[in-house]
């Protein structure tokens, strides 16, 4: 994962800065100061242009015409999800099905996989830290089957330890999973161990890597997850469109989740045979604009090299830490060892929805809230949280601006 | 936008102590109210005499607004007849969603709300306590929510 000293040296913010035309926007007068990437991030001009060229030059139905542009059409919506495939390292493009994002694939793989599987008294094992879309679609398979949710605690510093886990991991564990990466506290789970001790005890294992994909290499052959969730729009691509990678033999085994166009060979009224990998899953005409975004998102990451953003990104999270720390009364939610680019903090005697405004109006766009955490926040006893999270234009002066308005806050509430 | 405009005096004191906070033990109403957006909570209780409010307090966790709005509202109608209330929610109410509309005289110490409505993502935070009261006052059991 360490980049080469040379390329990190050459990484150039303020160059990479100049591929994001909103960067260059004020916000109530002030220069955008954009800190909020964890929730979504910007688009690169050249994935605008990939989008923008599509719609102009390329778009009709694909799968289904002999005529030129459904050719066109079809031919750059599969080079994208070949993009996809070579960028995590998925075994073939069978197992990569395109979804609206993270959400949408935990819940295909909820309700199609776990839900004919799971029997009353069967346990789905998930981590403290999740986000509410790694609980609520298993709170509803488990609703539908009698099957069991349950939490592995974390720490104080928000870290899930590979002990816990195995401690809650037992003969009735069916389904494994969790987040790589905690949106709300940064938190980088060790994956590798969780995968294998989930299989150990033959366990099927999800990975959300909604938080991870943007921020560090992801090499699926090397996880070994069932699968793995994750979306565009964190990644510099287009909203609305997402990724499930699973492995080919339990998607074979699984049901279509949705019925329609797309993902049938053959309908009768009395039968219909389904299509094939991975477009059994991708019932009706796709996000055609959005795979094609997401496919210049990935050429772009690998332009700057994941590598690359990784260092820079942990270098800013070094220096915001260091900078934060010297706030009077700022407290840090959240100091797992290793941690993406992303700070949680609150301070002492400001809501963070006050200090959300105020920060606003100094041009510091930062999240304020529960994160879709709720029980993070319940579990360090905040009503919410200030996040400030990094991508690969973030600059160390984005860091004093904060500092800056985080002051501007202490005075107005003096 | 101007920050002062939402984070006056009044509004400051008011966040900083709060008037008529805690809870009537025993109250003839009472009702939560949940911002789920930000995270605030609110306990409101309430004493009747007749057609009045003749006590209330409320309680809970919340941003500056949100607290501020609920020690204003408990000022604003301790004492008031149901009938009161109603218009002086309606009062605020308008101020609080209707950019140009005027302030009216009556609203008082009130008016200190009206800079809410430039910025409209906090206009929730003020108007939690008053949902919260009314449903205290139509013996609504359930939590009230603003989303």
């Amino acid at each position: 994962m360490s980049a080469n000293p040379k390329s990190l040296a050459a990484y150039d913010a303020e160059r990479v800065r100049r591929d994001f035309p909103i960067l260059a926007r004020e916000v109530h007068g002030k220069p955008l100061v954009f800190l909020d990437s964890a929730a979504s991030s910007q688009r690169p001009a050249s994935v605008i242009e990939a989008v923008d060229a599509y719609e102009r030059l390329h778009h009709a139905n694909v799968h289904r015409g002999v005529h030129q542009l459904s050719q066109e059409a079809t031919a750059m919506f599969e080079q994208a999800r070949e993009r996809v495939r070579r960028f995590v390292n998925a075994a073939s493009t069978r197992e990569v099905i395109f979804t609206r994002g993270t959400t949408e694939s935990i819940n295909l793989v909820a309700q199609s996989y776990a839900r004919p599987r799971l029997k009353p008294g069967d346990e789905i094992l998930l981590t403290a830290l999740e986000h509410h879309a790694n609980i609520v679609p298993w709170q509803l398979v488990a609703g539908q089957t009698g099957a069991k949710v349950r939490a592995v605690p974390m720490d104080a510093r928000g870290v899930v330890s590979v002990d816990d886990v195995a401690s809650h991991l037992n003969d009735r564990t069916r389904i494994v999973a969790f987040a790589q990466v905690s949106n709300a506290l940064g938190t980088v789970l060790p994956v590798r161990e969780i995968t294998r001790l989930a299989h150990a005890r033959g366990a099927v294992v999800l990975i959300d890597g909604a938080q991870a994909v943007p921020h560090q290499a992801v090499d699926l052959a090397e996880l070994d997850c069932d699968f793995y969730a994750f979306s565009a729009h964190k990644m510099y691509g287009p909203t609305g469109i997402g990724v499930l990678v699973g492995r080919e033999s339990l998607l074979e085994a699984m049901p279509p989740w949705q019925g329609g166009g797309d993902m049938i060979l053959t309908v009768s009224f009395e039968k219909t045979t389904f299509n094939e990998l991975p477009f059994k899953f991708e019932a009706g005409t796709p996000n055609i604009s959005g795979a094609i975004g997401l496919g210049a998102a990935i050429d772009y990451i690998d332009s700057l090299g994941i590598d690359n953003i990784h260092a820079h990104e942990q270098r800013l999270l070094q220096v915001a830490t260091e900078k934060l720390r010297r706030v009077p009364g700022l407290t840090i939610i959240g100091t797992a060892p290793d941690k993406a680019a992303v700070i949680s903090f609150t301070l002492d005697g400001i809501h963070p929805h006050d200090l959300g405004t105020i920060l606003d109006a100094e041009g510091v766009a930062v999240r304020t809230g529960h994160h879709c955490a709720m029980p993070v926040m319940e579990f360090f006893n905040v009503p919410a949280t200030a996040r400030a999270s990094f991508a690969c234009y973030s600059r160390e002066s984005d860091i004093d601006a904060l500092v800056r308005a985080l002051g501007k806050a202490r005075e107005v509430f003096s | 936008m101007d920050l002062n405009d939402l984070y006056r005096e009044v509004i400051l004191d008011h966040n900083k102590s709060p008037r008529l906070f805690g809870r009537l033990e025993p109250a003839d109403s009472a009702a939560d109210g949940h911002n789920p957006l930000c995270g605030d909570r609110l306990h409101v209780t309430v004493r009747l005499e007749g057609d009045r409010v003749s006590d209330l307090r409320f309680d809970g966790k919340g941003c500056a607004i949100s607290v501020a709005s609920a020690s204003l509202m408990c000022e604003a109608v301790k004492g008031k007849s149901r009938a009161d209330i109603a218009h002086l929610f309606d009062e605020i109410h308008t101020v609080l969603t209707h950019h140009d509309a005027p302030v009216p005289e009556d609203l008082g110490k009130l008016a200190a709300l009206s800079g809410v409505r430039e910025f409209p993502v906090r206009v929730k935070c003020a108007s939690l306590c008053w949902h919260t009261l009314n449903a205290a006052l139509d013996h609504s059991a359930s939590t009230v929510k603003t989303e």
